[in-house]
């Protein structure tokens, strides 16, 4: 039986440099990233080569990699049992992504829902102002983001972009490869000015010294978990407008028909997963605990 | 593109040495490599168990104290750190090295595809990162026992990792390397997850439906969901761990208005789920063997799939139970309580119906089936210390003792690791196409029974005692049973040596396995094939009927 033809659509996957290659820049980089913020082997702290080749070497793979998958889209591997199988993938890895955030929302409802329990610490050592920075809410020496200025506009600019995503997948679907085109151009700009708000807010804390003022206050768990939660989700803006521009390149060649785009669909589908945990930052952090 | 001639014109040709193991794509032998790897961890872990069990031989510090035998040969640092150190080092590599890979990424890999007739994993190329990002995972950790620590070499704190004793506790960097290889592992496990769950949703044979699918594959389903919902939170922790240390955030740190008992949360949210992630695949492989030598179909087939759901829905719970005595309200510790209790039911049912499935069957004491009647009186022991346990009147006085050392070794190192010999010894044929000694193997068994048994019952007396754990000296009144504790673990590496002479009997006399060695109980789709199957198998999906479980 063994010989026998295949009859079946599943994609057996040629063997493949990649992961191999990625475990090794993925440790490097570990590595490389304690070395910056440590020091290790004689290499002084704040040595940031190592952190950077490793980086380098997943850049090569995450590159390499994807670029075989393309290949083999269009080499047609991707039959569609296959093609259901990569929408469950994607699906899951969204949910892991989820199961993320849910551990910086639960520090931050832990923060405010429970801000009072603050002042039960024991009042012993450096721990003395705690109580004084915790018995309301905001914390002492914490001026709070006005919700309704930047963060709604940046709400609407994820918003935005959620219907040019779809624009542009309405486009592909019909072949009109030149609407197609417009739409995600202007998704990806849309992601850049949203990424380029959240920098300048962020910007503006740290020089309006928003989050602290010049004694200390003891109330640092606001900033860590703000800039957590919001920069994590920046991080992953930042990933999601990088995927749609590479599905921009692609349908700038002859990526994608009408019938087969997952891969667009992918970066759709993380785009609306990343305007959705937005929706949640700015109704919880900017909104409801935001608003003094 | 290089191999693809070669791969599409002969479906069993193997590629050369470097390409098959090292870039591979072929689940089995992903799961070789996995098993590999776990052998391999076992030992490492078990050698630090040895240290801990040298140590706790006798009163007063042993080799821990300075200018002992074993520090001499730089093995341990001359410590209490040092003992604190090796125990960390022992539970990660056996939790994250040994355990996991050998259940999921060994069995898994190997049996999960060939039990619903799929001719591979659903993502062969990310199923081969999964396996070497652990590796590099091993390698971060070893990295870090060797690395400066704080309060000497090394992380000492736990393999619960909890601040302050994580962060302003152990400020050099093997702390920082033992969270990256968290992060990897649990890169691994993320994208392992994902294969799983895809795979088996998507490549079931014609006719395998979701209630036709054999228990092993239920159980790497359910752990899958398990992996893929539980990791993603302990990866938010310990970068709250990471930047708390690195970067001046303050989430454990009170100064400036963070709760070390937050970590606590996050990390059992996650740790509660990976403890059941440790056994659930076992409860999977235990109800195929059960089956096979009784020669009758599993008991309450359904019963048993939606008990190990219930377990892994439930499991997301109850992680409180671990920390009751941090000064909880009372009605979060009833509840709590409650919720813990509860699990024991699809538990019974479980344990039920693997005693109702021998029950007037053909038994057949063959090596893989002692193991499983090991597994399901040892697990039942640890199961009912577990219900003690959870009641959190009595965890004040037992949190943190010997007891729940106790308890915690008895479900998995009697439970885990036995579910993990009876599934390599019932697959040993099929997976490397000879035969087993089937002497040696019950021989492996009974001394590995007599041995891990003498180690830990014990520890159930120390802990109603009061002796606590983690720490490398104890009272003369502790003596006697410690001194017994450490004479079972010699036992057990005779046990341990026996299974690598199993392995070397095995390797020289090359008797050629069979398809099917275990008769007309083994009803599964790996039977059906040679032994060992071919590199691609079920070119053509077979078709399954009604009555197949």
């Amino acid at each position: 039986m063994a010989h026998g033809a295949v009859k079946h659509d599943y994609h057996l996957v040629n063997p493949s440099p990649w992961p191999l290659v990625g475990s090794i820049g993925g440790a490097v980089m570990a590595i490389g990233a304690v070395i910056a913020m440590k020091g290790l082997f004689g290499l002084e702290k704040g040595n940031l080569l190592v952190l950077l080749g490793g980086f380098g070497l997943v850049l090569y793979t995450m590159l390499g990699w994807w670029m075989d998958v393309t290949k083999e889209a269009n080499a047609g591997d991707h039959t569609p049992v296959v093609s259901i199988g990569l929408r469950y993938g994607m699906i899951l890895f969204i949910a892991s992504e989820v199961m993320f955030f849910v551990a910086w929302f639960w520090i931050f409802f832990e923060m405010v829902l429970f801000a009072e329990h603050r002042t039960l610490t024991p009042m012993i050592g450096n721990f003395e102002g705690v109580a004084e920075a915790w018995k309301a809410w905001p914390p002492k020496g914490i001026e709070l983001v006005p919700a309704f200025h930047l963060p709604l506009v940046n709400t609407l600019t994820l918003l935005l972009s959620g219907t040019t995503v779809t624009w542009a997948h309405h486009a592909i679907q019909q072949g009109d490869r030149k609407n197609a085109k417009l739409a995600l151009v202007l998704t990806v700009l849309l992601g850049m000015l949203f990424t380029a708000i959240q920098v300048y807010e962020y910007q503006h804390i740290l020089h309006e010294k928003l989050f602290y003022s010049e004694e200390a206050a003891q109330s640092g768990l606001y900033g860590s978990s703000f800039f957590m939660a919001t920069g994590f989700h920046g991080f992953h803006v930042l990933v999601g407008t990088i995927f749609l521009a590479v599905c921009l390149f692609r349908l700038m060649g002859t990526g994608f028909t009408p019938k087969q785009h997952f891969g667009f669909e992918a970066a759709a589908w993380y785009w609306h997963f990343v305007d959705v945990v937005w929706l949640f930052l700015f109704a919880f952090i900017y909104v409801i605990f935001g608003t003094a | 593109m290089a191999y693809a001639a070669a791969a599409h014109d002969d479906t069993d040709h193997k590629p050369g040495f470097f390409t098959r193991w090292f870039l591979s794509t072929n689940h089995k032998d992903i799961g070789t490599l996995y098993i590999i790897f776990a052998i391999l961890a076992g030992i490492v872990g078990g050698a630090l168990s040895g240290l801990i069990r040298w140590e706790l031989a006798a009163p007063g510090v042993q080799i821990f104290a300075e200018g002992s035998s074993v520090s001499l040969m730089g093995l341990v640092e001359q410590s209490s750190h040092g003992y604190n150190a090796v125990v960390t080092a022992h539970a990660l590599i056996m939790i994250f090295f040994m355990v996991m890979p050998a259940m999921i990424g060994g069995f898994g890999n190997w049996f999960v595809p060939i039990m619903i007739g799929a001719p591979d994993m659903a993502f062969p190329r990310m199923n081969n990162i999964s396996f070497w990002l652990l590796v590099a995972a091993a390698v971060l950790l070893v990295m870090s026992m060797f690395t400066d620590g704080g309060p000497g070499i090394g992380f000492g704190g736990g393999w619960t990792i909890y601040p302050p004793l994580s962060t302003s506790g152990h400020t050099g960097p093997a702390m920082d390397l033992a969270i990256f290889a968290l992060h990897l592992a649990g890169a691994s496990s993320i994208l392992g997850a994902i294969n799983f769950i895809t795979t088996i949703f998507n490549m079931r044979a014609p006719g395998m439906t979701i209630h036709r699918m054999p228990l092993f594959v239920w159980s790497v389903l359910i752990t899958a969901f398990l992996l893929l919902l539980a990791l993603p939170v302990l990866a938010g922790a310990i970068t709250m761990l990471l930047t708390d240390r690195n970067f001046g955030t303050h989430f454990f740190d009170p100064a400036g208005g963070g709760d070390p008992v937050m970590f606590q949360h996050l990390f059992w949210f996650f740790g509660h789920p990976e403890v059941y992630i440790l056994i659930l695949p076992g409860f999977g492989m235990i109800s195929q063997i059960v089956s096979t030598f009784s020669r009758k179909p599993v008991f309450g087939y359904l019963a048993m799939a939606y008990a190990m759901v219930a377990i892994g829905f439930v499991g997301f719970l109850v992680w409180a139970h671990h920390m009751y005595t941090v000064g909880m309200g009372i009605n979060l510790r009833a509840y709590f309580v409650a919720a813990t209790m509860v699990i024991a039911v699809p538990t019974g049912v479980k344990i039920f119906s693997w005693i109702a499935t021998m029950w007037g069957g053909s038994i057949d004491f063959k090596t893989p089936m002692l193991w499983s009647i090991g597994f399901i009186f040892l697990f039942t022991v640890g199961g009912v210390t577990g219900v003690v346990l959870a009641n959190a009147g009595i965890d004040y006085s037992l949190h943190d003792t010997y007891y729940v050392v106790a308890h915690f070794h008895y479900v998995l190192s009697l439970g885990a690791v036995f579910a993990i010999f009876a599934g390599f010894y019932y697959w040993f044929e099929k997976m490397w196409g000879v035969k087993y000694n089937e002497f040696l193997g019950a021989a492996h068994f009974w001394i590995m029974f007599v041995g891990v048994n003498i180690v830990f019952f014990p520890q159930h007396f120390l802990g109603l005692q009061g002796m606590p754990r983690r720490y490398v000296d104890y009272p003369e009144g502790f003596a006697y049973w410690n001194y017994v504790s450490s004479v079972g673990y010699v036992i057990t590496v005779v046990g341990v040596v026996v299974f690598l002479a199993v392995l070397v009997e095995a390797a020289i006399r090359r008797r050629k396995a069979e398809a099917n060695p275990w008769g007309e109980g083994a009803t599964t789709l790996e039977w059906t094939l040679p032994s060992p199957p071919p590199f691609h198998q079920f070119n053509e999906p077979p078709v399954i009927g009604p009555d197949h479980h």
